[in-house]
């Protein structure tokens, strides 16, 4: 067993790495240098996907059609708290939300199965499709299903692009200086709690993911706050700190985060410190992070608490003219900058 | 929700305050060193260099396992991953650079690599399966008081241990010995300490005549733990003190000692960019051959070497940037060669790593103005 039975790829050159896939900068990357430069520079009428916003917006009459697409892929595939399925029709539906339309016109799903998959586990699977596309008030109006051989993809894959219209388009480049960023509820809670399934790490207990279809809350804070509300995202893979990044990015402010006034449940914080894994920086799925005019950011968080999915919503940040696409973390101790994650991140030894 | 004792912001802020009154009165710059990872990550996690004062340089030393295990060593982890040995490691040794892949290239290339966070886990792993696993076991004597634990525990026979486990004591000479040495005082981890004692520092601070304060590594800890070490320096006293006394005691845990010495044996080696440590690695006794993974494979490290020479990795000088000497700009890879996406030198992978906070803020940032 002397010889390297692996042929060498020196470190990046040539391969795709998993760290390409994590949600943060390597990602952006990998997707500007190589998916959109093209398409970018060929004419379209809207928001588009140079833009690299959560959905692609095209304006018709006095609205706008908005259109987004993301494939799912999740190990496993069952976890505390939600499945593939339900996190197929909310994560659609939450990117379609952060563009601001307020009403769905449907989605499209196309599964990709392993040969071998249980059957009971598509029924399940199917189940959630349904009971999410029902909570979120739309449907699946066309669908795709493809086979592929044992161990040629692991298990289950599943798209879904959804469809619908706004009356105003929110952009996340929209923060001014002033502006108070909001969260919508605790941080760390989907990411977390696929950890600590996916490695069989002893910390279940409270650790409940926070999928969940977020068009009802988001509908109710637009229709509040309208015009005030300058800017939204959803802190998927890279979490609220490679959301803030983006934002602050591209609209060219810093960002102060009060870490102490991020919403952050016990179990997602012991989980965190025992790993060496900042919530900031892990997947959510069930919120949003919302940039809106000073004067009107108690009334949004008022207005958020009145929904069950905004019961703990949060200003958790204030946009600077200082260090623009900087996030300065005030721990209440000290301040320092909030490094932007990259990568998939992993439990720490020390 | 609830607010932890030892993270109290108007304790902290009082802590602060003293601070700056002892600079005051020593009034000449003043660095000290902490050889811990885990006190960087707190004090980079809380943002404690924003409140230390302007004169007052606490530097990161070699106290990041992660960092300082060599690149001969990660090689023979990915040389055992891509022969097809099933490799099962912490999850933050994946990315440090060997010379040719991290073990994080080789999972690219198809090898399988376990992340763990605990050394049962590696046992559980072994037990479910006839692969045979091998735990690259890294980490100082905390960790490597656990990896004794399974390895006199009547381990699994598929699993064997790749030590590179180090010890820290030897290391704190090593760096009070560098002529360019501007530390005047130590900042020892609380964690490690629980192990040996605090009185394990005494004979090192009777050779150097630098103090040593044992600290802990909540917020508190660390502040009251620098701010004795300022006093003990402006008092130009050499002792040790020991401010973590919930945990710390003067003999330190004795069985797990017993334990460590039982199934390790201390012998010199190279740390990453640091020096040879006399004594600084920790390998298996011969009593315990059989779990060493040194023993049992054939790792032959020169087959990664015909795909491309060690060139860059003997330009890197991560050791005197861990040792408070250079600064990266120094160093002729910086933001060339070396960069987060690409590193060469481990100080570039973490995210305590002093690479990578300068590649990525431009230097220490200075943030003290900033206020909303």
């Amino acid at each position: 067993m002397s010889s390297c039975a692996l042929p060498v790829s020196t470190v990046t050159p040539g391969r795709v790495t998993l760290k390409q896939g994590g949600g943060g900068k390597a990602m952006r990357a990998l997707i500007e240098k190589l998916f959109v430069r093209e398409f970018a520079a060929m004419p379209f009428n809207g928001v588009g996907l140079g833009a690299m916003d959560d959905g692609a917006a095209i304006p018709i009459g006095d609205q706008w059609l908005v259109i987004t697409t993301d494939s799912h892929v999740i190990h496993p595939i069952f976890f505390p708290g939600g499945d593939i399925g339900r996190i197929s029709v909310s994560g659609t539906v939450n990117d379609l939300t952060m563009m601001g339309v307020t009403e769905l016109l449907g989605i499209t799903c196309g599964v990709i199965l392993e040969e071998g998959f249980p059957l009971d586990q598509l029924e399940a699977i199917q189940r959630s499709l349904v009971d999410t596309c029902v909570e979120a008030g739309t449907v699946v109006v066309t669908g795709d299903t493809k086979v592929m051989g044992k161990r040629e993809l692991d298990g289950i894959v599943i798209n879904t692009t959804g469809i619908g219209l706004a009356k105003r388009v929110v952009r996340d480049n929209g923060l001014r200086v002033g502006d108070k960023l909001v969260i919508t509820g605790t941080i760390g809670d989907h990411g977390l709690a696929v950890m600590a399934a996916r490695h069989g790490l002893q910390l279940e207990g409270d650790l409940i993911s926070d999928v969940a279809p977020i068009n009802g809350l988001i509908a109710k804070a637009l229709d509040a706050i309208g015009g005030g509300i300058v800017a939204m995202k959803d802190p998927t893979r890279g979490g609220l700190s490679s959301s803030l990044h983006e934002m602050a990015q591209k609209s060219g402010v810093g960002i102060v985060l009060e870490e102490r006034k991020v919403p952050v449940t016990d179990a997602v914080r012991s989980a965190g410190e025992i790993l060496g894994i900042d919530p900031l920086v892990v997947a959510n799925e069930g919120k949003a992070v919302i940039g809106v005019a000073p004067e009107l950011a108690e009334k949004l968080v008022a207005t958020l608490r009145e929904h069950p999915l905004g019961r703990n919503a949060a200003i958790v940040g204030t946009c600077i003219t200082e260090r623009p696409g900087s996030i300065i973390l005030d721990t209440g101790f000290g301040k320092r900058l909030l490094a932007e994650p990259d990568g998939e991140p992993l439990p720490r030894i020390c | 929700m609830s607010e932890l004792k030892f993270r109290d912001p108007a304790m902290a802020k009082h802590l602060a305050e003293t601070l700056v009154h002892l600079m005051q009165e020593i009034g000449r710059p003043v660095a000290v060193m902490h050889v811990c990872g885990s006190h960087e990550q707190a004090i980079a996690k809380f943002g404690l260099r924003s409140l230390f004062p302007k004169g007052l340089d606490v530097i990161m030393g070699p106290g990041c396992p992660v960092c300082v295990t060599d690149v001969p060593e990660v090689d023979e982890g990915v040389v055992l991953a891509r022969q097809g040995v099933r490799i099962a490691t912490y999850g933050d040794m994946l990315k440090v650079p060997g010379t040719v892949q991290s073990l994080a290239d080789a999972q690219a290339d198809g090898a399988k690599i376990d992340v763990i966070y605990s050394p049962s886990q590696v046992v559980d792993l072994a037990r479910g399966t006839d692969e045979e696993i091998v735990f690259f076991a890294t980490g100082f004597e905390t960790t490597a008081v656990a990896t004794a634990a399974i390895v006199t525990n009547d381990p699994p026979k598929n699993l064997s241990i790749l030590s590179a486990h180090k010890y820290i004591p030897p290391v704190m000479e090593i760096v009070s010995e560098m002529p360019e040495s501007r530390v005047e005082g130590f900042l020892a981890a609380g964690h490690a300490a629980t192990i040996t004692g605090w009185a394990v520092f005494e004979p090192f601070v009777e050779r150097h005549k630098v103090p040593v304060v044992v600290a802990g590594f909540e917020p508190l800890d660390i502040l009251a733990g620098v701010v004795e070490l300022v006093k003990l320096i402006r008092d130009n006293e050499a002792k040790v003190v020991n401010t973590f006394p919930r945990c710390v005691t003067r003999e330190g845990n004795l069985p797990a000692q017993e334990l460590l010495w039982r199934v390790f044996r201390p012998i010199g080696g190279r740390w990453r960019g640091i020096a040879h440590v006399p004594n600084g690695n920790l390998r298996f006794r011969d009593e315990f051959a059989n779990v060493d993974a040194r023993k049992r494979f054939d790792i032959d490290v020169k087959s990664l070497w015909d795909y491309a020479p060690p060139h860059l990795a003997h330009q890197c000088i991560c050791g005197d940037i861990m040792a408070g000497i250079r600064n990266p700009v120094d160093c002729k890879l910086f933001n060339r060669e070396c960069v987060p996406e690409n590193p060469v030198g481990a100080c570039m992978v973490s995210n305590e790593g002093t690479c990578k906070i300068w590649h990525l803020y431009g230097g220490v940032p200075d943030l003290s103005e900033i206020a909303i």
